[in-house]
């Protein structure tokens, strides 16, 4: 698995999270899932898998929390 | 959290449009307060990318609802006023029109919209307001539990119909965006969904339109935003997603119900809040000449620094019970004290009872209503009745007749007999009967100087020919106050009848 030839990545910030899954259920290449642990809030949050996003954006789009996730994006040299 | 991957760069994250710290929460202060998967949550996103994108935060003012969308000035940093339930095109209005640079978004639930306010929204929306509503449609009251709303679908089930919505009862899902395509005004309708990630995109692009439409003048906008509510339903919020796509779209098909963007010639409303200091001229109120061309520059107040008058007038319509009141306002006003004058309106118009509250007072007037008067003027007998009992002890009383009725005696009032219909009657016109009384009030208690009084008189009375009556029956109620205290219960005054 060749993490740095990823179009992108997400940041998901685990306390704003609150498990709803929306994203998980969203992203195209379903690179995103709920993980296993808990956060302060006592939610399951979404964690990105570690490879394989492109990008796209619709996890963001499709998040209810203002920060929950952040999209990145590689930056053509 | 892109330490480990240098070249990469945030395309999407945190609008600034938001708040960095919500400060309604004790910690936590990054996450909203709405349940997990909420449609509120997206639409607030999608609307502050559109204020971000249109480079408009200086200039919007969010007017939030009653409902759970109700702290969105907790989040959006951006002019904010949250107002009671259903009022918000009403407000928006109000501001739009006192600020024509600012841009106004009315958000509202269904409950708001479509149950409280539907009457708010009907017409901003037939005036064409320059405003943006964004209607977030959950078809539910999300925020008090669950009750039916206008825009229930038929056969749900809700707190308030755990049979299910039966149209015969219950009626129809309401229609917001067709209703108001009936209308000729506004520029831009659209319903849109938050059911797909296509559909939140469409959204999105919606909002913005709503918005820009704002920014270049069009006239009225809105976006009606199909919107999950898990909670609620009782669905996981993917459940509840799929809800919105698939069952609420049938009710409510989404598309463009009205864009007239491109013809809508912009308009820039005039500011028509006139400067402070213009209202007096505006209303009438500027320098007046009196019928004797009498001088208006106001005396310099001498006010009484412990007057405190709680004044009740009553009487029947038609004997110029509110007219009395407004007087006595106008003379406390001009002899410098702050005054307020409370009229009730009933069917005065018809001989039913009428009443009014004025405060004379040496301090600011915390309220205009007048529960424990020390001053009664009672026009007849069922008013006096009517007020007696609440007077404070010690107060006056002034009372249209020749004797007070004898099981109304003794209380711990001062009851002064005056009839001043009787009197007014003589005068000519038993309706400068309220004169008299004012006459014999100032005369009874000196509360206001002379010089307020005429200035009074020649504000609020126009014809010259009233004038002169005016002042004749004023000058004969405080002849009748003094006749009244030489001989209290002297029944020869009993000669005229004492109702006109
Ligand atoms: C004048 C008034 N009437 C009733 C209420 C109670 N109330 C609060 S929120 C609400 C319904 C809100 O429903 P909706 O507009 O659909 O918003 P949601 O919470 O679903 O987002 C009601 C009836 C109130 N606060 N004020
Ligand atoms: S940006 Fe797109 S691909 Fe990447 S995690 Fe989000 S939805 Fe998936
Ligand atoms: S959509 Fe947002 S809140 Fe929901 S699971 Fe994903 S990151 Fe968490
Ligand atoms: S009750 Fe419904 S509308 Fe209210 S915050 Fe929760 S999910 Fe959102």
């Amino acid at each position: 698995m060749d993490v740095a030839r990823d179009r992108g990545a997400v940041a998901i910030d685990r306390d704003e999270c609150k498990g709803c899954g929306l994203c998980v259920e969203a992203c195209p290449p379903r690179v995103l899932r709920l993980s296993a642990e808990l956060n302060r809030y006592g939610y399951h949050p979404a964690e990105y898998l570690g490879s394989g996003c492109t990008a796209c954006g619709i996890c963001y789009y499709v998040c209810p929390e203002p920060g929950g996730i952040t999209v990145l994006r590689r930056q053509v040299a | 959290m892109a330490s480990d991957a240098p070249a990469m760069a945030v395309i999407h994250g945190r609008s600034p449009i938001f708040y960095r710290r919500f400060d309604r929460k004790d910690d936590d202060q990054h996450q909203t307060h709405y349940c997990p998967g909420c449609g509120h949550g997206i639409v607030t996103k999608l609307l502050a990318e559109a204020i971000d994108t249109l480079g408009i935060q200086d200039r919007t003012i969010l007017v939030s609802p009653v409902g759970c969308s109700v702290f969105g000035y907790e989040y959006l940093d951006v002019g904010n006023i949250q107002v009671a339930h259903g009022r918000g095109p009403a407000v928006a209005t109000a501001v739009k029109r006192s600020r024509p640079d600012s841009i106004v978004v009315s958000y509202q639930g269904d409950g708001d919209l479509a149950a409280i306010g539907t009457a708010e929204i009907v017409h901003a929306a037939n005036r064409g307001e320059i405003v943006s509503v964004i209607f977030v449609n959950n078809a539910i009251y999300g925020m008090t539990g669950g009750q039916m709303a206008p825009t229930t679908l038929l056969r749900e089930k809700t707190t308030t119909t755990p049979l299910g919505r039966d149209p015969a009862v219950h009626g129809y899902p309401l229609k917001v965006c067709e209703l108001l395509a009936t209308l000729d005004a506004p520029v831009f309708l659209e319903r849109v969904a938050l059911g797909s990630n296509k559909q939140i995109m469409a959204t999105g692009r919606a909002l913005r339109r709503a918005l820009e439409n704002q920014v270049h003048g069009l006239g009225f906008s809105l976006v009606e935003v199909l919107s999950p509510c898990p909670t609620i339903w009782g669905l996981d919020p993917a459940e509840a997603q799929t809800f919105v796509r698939e069952t609420m779209t049938r009710t409510f098909p989404l598309g463009n119900f009205r864009d007239r963007s491109a013809s809508a010639v912009p308009r820039r409303l005039a500011v028509t809040v006139p400067d402070l200091g213009e209202l007096p001229r505006i209303l009438g109120l500027g320098p007046a000449s009196g019928a004797d061309g009498a001088s208006d520059t106001v005396v310099p107040a001498s006010p009484v620094p412990t007057a405190d008058h709680r004044i009740v007038v009553a009487g029947f319509g038609g004997q110029g019970v509110l007219l009395l009141g407004e007087f006595l306002a106008e003379a406390g006003l001009s002899a410098g004290y702050h005054v307020s004058w409370l009229p009730s309106y009933g069917p005065q118009m018809r001989s039913g009872t009428s009443n009014c509250h004025v405060r004379i007072s040496a301090v600011p007037i915390d309220s205009p209503v007048v529960s424990r008067p020390n001053v009664l003027i009672a026009l007849n007998e069922p008013s006096l009745r009517k007020f007696l009992l609440s007077m404070e002890p010690g107060g006056l009383v002034l009372y249209n007749a020749d004797r007070v009725p004898v099981d109304c005696a003794g209380n711990d009032v001062r009851i002064t007999p005056i009839a001043s219909t009787a009197i007014a009657d003589r005068l000519g016109s038993a309706k400068v009967g309220n004169m008299v009384m004012l006459g014999a009030l100032l005369e009874a208690t000196g509360m206001l100087p002379d010089g307020a009084l005429d200035r009074a008189l020649h504000r609020l009375v126009t014809q010259e020919s009233w004038y002169e009556l005016d002042r004749a029956a004023l000058q004969a109620g405080r002849a009748a106050v003094h006749r009244m205290t030489a001989a209290p219960a002297e029944p020869s005054l009993a000669r005229d009848p004492a109702m006109g």
